[in-house]
């Protein structure tokens, strides 16, 4: 997925595209409404990211001149304003959901990809592994021709191993990525998820296999 | 305000009262002056028949080989007569010395007109004399003519009546004139209460319309007040988000660096001291918006801006803003509303109220479970109902008071304030919130809105 972030704060912008990288994302990222309208221009995109003050302007501005010309890209709204009409303001200009800094990368996440799910149609990544085909955006799995309800944890988790396959992922890293922080969970918790999605892909040419001592892997054959 | 607010007598009472009671003055003034007049022309024409017969009396009267002769001229009485039948009476005296007719009819003076008081009657008395000159005799006649009062006094009631009518359909006229200038001497101070009255709680624009020159410095004054209001409310909202916008911004950089080092450490000890930090910017970010959204309830609370809404429409909207976030955790928000559930409430304070109780609700619901909300149309309530730990039957109380939290909320991420801002919405909007715990476990939250 093509993500352009506004964002004027450099270090946030960096620790934001950094974190979508590892989800396998790439970020291009203005500091200023000048830069953000050359790269909306120049480039199609997934998904907008926009801060709201900007060093030359406000954000809502470019969603209102986006929306105007026919943009349908979907625009997440990172507001530093906690005022709820602010908020209610954003949607009613066209923004598909905001997030209030700061903001837990999860959460982010999981807008995004709600969002992207309510967009279907729009650019779609879908992964093959053999006879398996995982679309993270729509949630849907398919083993060998038959549709896998998969839950939300389930599907985050089979995404972050199917975005890099043949990598061992420790359990502390699963962990983080699927539990908010203020859940107290025991690394144990992720051995259930991996025993679903086991189950799930159980017979399939996909296969979960774990490392002792290091965490698990995603290992496909052929 | 109004309460507090010192009033003095009205203007338009004022201004009545200062019309009818002028009318009022100015009637009675009307009515004396008119009937001092006319009594006096009435009075003039008895004098004047009084003299004329008087002056005939004394030309009647001749001297004769030196002796007076009168030969009275009756006619002269005649021509006193009245409808009413007034009395007639004369005196004459010579050198002073009475003669014949009614004795002590003559007053103190020589001559002239006075009323006195004659025989049991009030009358008009004319006197007058006359100096006869013979041979050797020099004397004087004296004559009285006198007359009661009756027929005059029928004219004057007569006259009296009409004046009294006069000045009393004077009266009333200047009554009417008086409620009608009043009318429209107030109209533009109503017209104005009323446009000032109507506006919403936001419109701090200025007063347009035009009014009176009188009112122009107190209408000035208002507009400059609101100007100033207005400038100061839009400084302070400035400031607060830019005062928001400062505090969470780098909040927003330090947590997404304290996340993204949490991925690469791998030490327990170093571990732990991101997440106590990254729950700590929550904590913090999270009662910074609670308290601006509280202070800004609290604020809305006192003029609701209502609209006609629906609970159910309002509550799937929340659901669908809050799902991304209870899909983290695999939680159901199971919504149960009736095709309409219409209620008059300011959506934005409602739509805080809604996110702040599902928001609990999710905070406190395990991995995978599920989240009622029920919407009951008569009697309008909301319900909420979470499959967690539930409230501490103890403190059920208190929780919804400022900053009171569960003894169960450790480790759970909020400001408590959230309750207080849900009962505060209610409440605004005339209803009560009601906890509880539910029999099968899950704590309860119900939002109703009938009084």
């Amino acid at each position: 997925m093509r993500f352009l972030l506004i964002e004027d704060n450099a270090e946030l912008a960096g620790a934001i595209s950094a974190r979508m990288n590892l989800d396998g994302h790439v970020v291009d990222h203005a500091g200023t409404l000048a830069e953000a309208s050359a790269f909306a221009e120049a480039g199609e995109y997934d998904l907008i990211l926009l801060d709201v003050m900007l060093p030359d302007g406000d954000g809502r501005d470019f969603l209102r001149r986006h929306r105007a010309g026919q943009g349908d890209t979907p625009v997440i709204v990172l507001t530093a304003r906690s005022q709820v009409s602010d908020r209610v303001g954003m949607l009613d200009l066209g923004a598909d959901d905001y997030v209030t800094k700061p903001f837990d990368h999860a959460e982010l996440e999981a807008r995004c990809r709600a969002v992207l799910r309510r967009r279907a149609g729009t650019s779609r990544t879908v992964l093959r592994f053999g006879d398996v085909t995982f679309d993270a955006v729509a949630g849907q799995l398919t083993v060998a021709g038959r549709a896998v309800a998969l839950r939300n944890r389930e599907l985050r988790l089979l995404e972050l191993l199917a975005n890099a396959p043949g990598r061992i992922f420790s359990k502390q890293k699963l962990v983080d990525r699927l539990f908010s922080y203020d859940e107290d969970v025991s690394e144990n918790a992720v051995e259930v998820y991996i025993g679903r999605l086991r189950k799930h892909l159980d017979g399939s040419d996909l296969r979960i296999t774990t490392h002792r001592g290091i965490g698990y892997r995603l290992d496909h054959d052929g | 305000m109004t309460d507090s607010l010192r009033t003095t007598i009205s203007l338009r009472r004022r201004l009545t009262i200062a019309l009818i009671g002028g009318a009022a003055f100015l009637a009675v003034l009307l009515y004396l002056v008119v009937r001092a007049y006319a009594v006096q022309i009435a009075q003039q024409g008895q004098d004047d028949i009084l003299r004329a017969s008087l002056t005939s009396v004394l030309d009647a009267a001749v001297l004769r080989d030196g002796a007076l002769e009168v030969d009275f001229p009756y006619a002269s009485l005649s021509m006193l007569t009245t409808p009413a039948d007034d009395r007639v009476f004369y005196a004459i005296y010579r050198n002073d010395r009475f003669v014949s007719g009614y004795d002590g009819l003559r007053g103190d003076g020589d001559a002239g007109f006075s009323t006195r008081d004659f025989a049991g009657a009030t009358v008009r008395v004319a006197t007058g004399s006359r100096t006869l000159v013979g041979a050797d005799v020099r004397l004087r006649i004296t004559a009285s003519v006198a007359q009661t009062q009756d027929a005059l006094s029928v004219t004057l009631a007569g006259i009296s009546r009409t004046v009294a009518l006069f000045g009393t359909g004077f009266f009333l006229l200047a009554v009417l004139l008086s409620v009608w200038a009043t009318a429209t001497t107030i109209r533009p101070l109503q017209t104005l209460t009323s446009a000032v009255a109507r506006r919403g709680p936001k419109d701090l624009s200025p007063v347009r319309r035009a009014v009176p020159l009188e009112m122009a410095p107190l209408v000035g004054s208002l507009n400059r007040f609101m100007a100033r209001l207005e400038q100061s409310l839009t400084r302070s909202e400035d400031f607060i988000a830019e005062a928001a916008h400062r505090v969470r911004t780098p909040l927003a950089t330090v947590r997404s660096h304290a996340e993204a080092t949490l991925q690469r450490v791998d030490r327990q000890e170093n571990r732990l001291a991101l997440r106590a930090m990254i729950r700590a910017i929550d904590e913090s970010s999270r009662a910074a918006g609670q308290l601006l959204d509280h202070a800004m309830i609290t604020f809305r609370a006192d003029h609701l801006e209502r609209e006609q809404l629906d609970i159910g429409a309002l509550l799937r909207e929340q659901v669908d803003r809050l799902a991304p976030v209870a899909e983290m955790k695999d939680i159901e928000l199971r919504v149960d509303a009736p095709a309409a559930a219409p209620l008059s409430g300011d959506p934005i304070l409602l739509q805080n109220a809604l996110r702040n109780v599902i928001d609990n609700a999710l905070k406190y619901s395990p991995t995978e479970g599920v989240v009622d909300l029920h919407v009951a149309a008569s009697p309008l309530a909301l319900t909420v109902r979470d499959r967690g730990p539930g409230f501490p039957e103890d403190q059920i109380a208190e929780l919804p008071q400022r900053f009171a939290r569960g003894r169960n909320a450790e480790g759970i991420i909020g400001s408590g304030l959230g309750l207080t801002i849900a009962q505060d919405v209610v409440e605004a909007h005339g209803g009560r919130l009601h906890l509880r715990n539910h029999p099968e476990g899950g704590a309860c939250v119900t939002l109703s809105f009938s009084s």
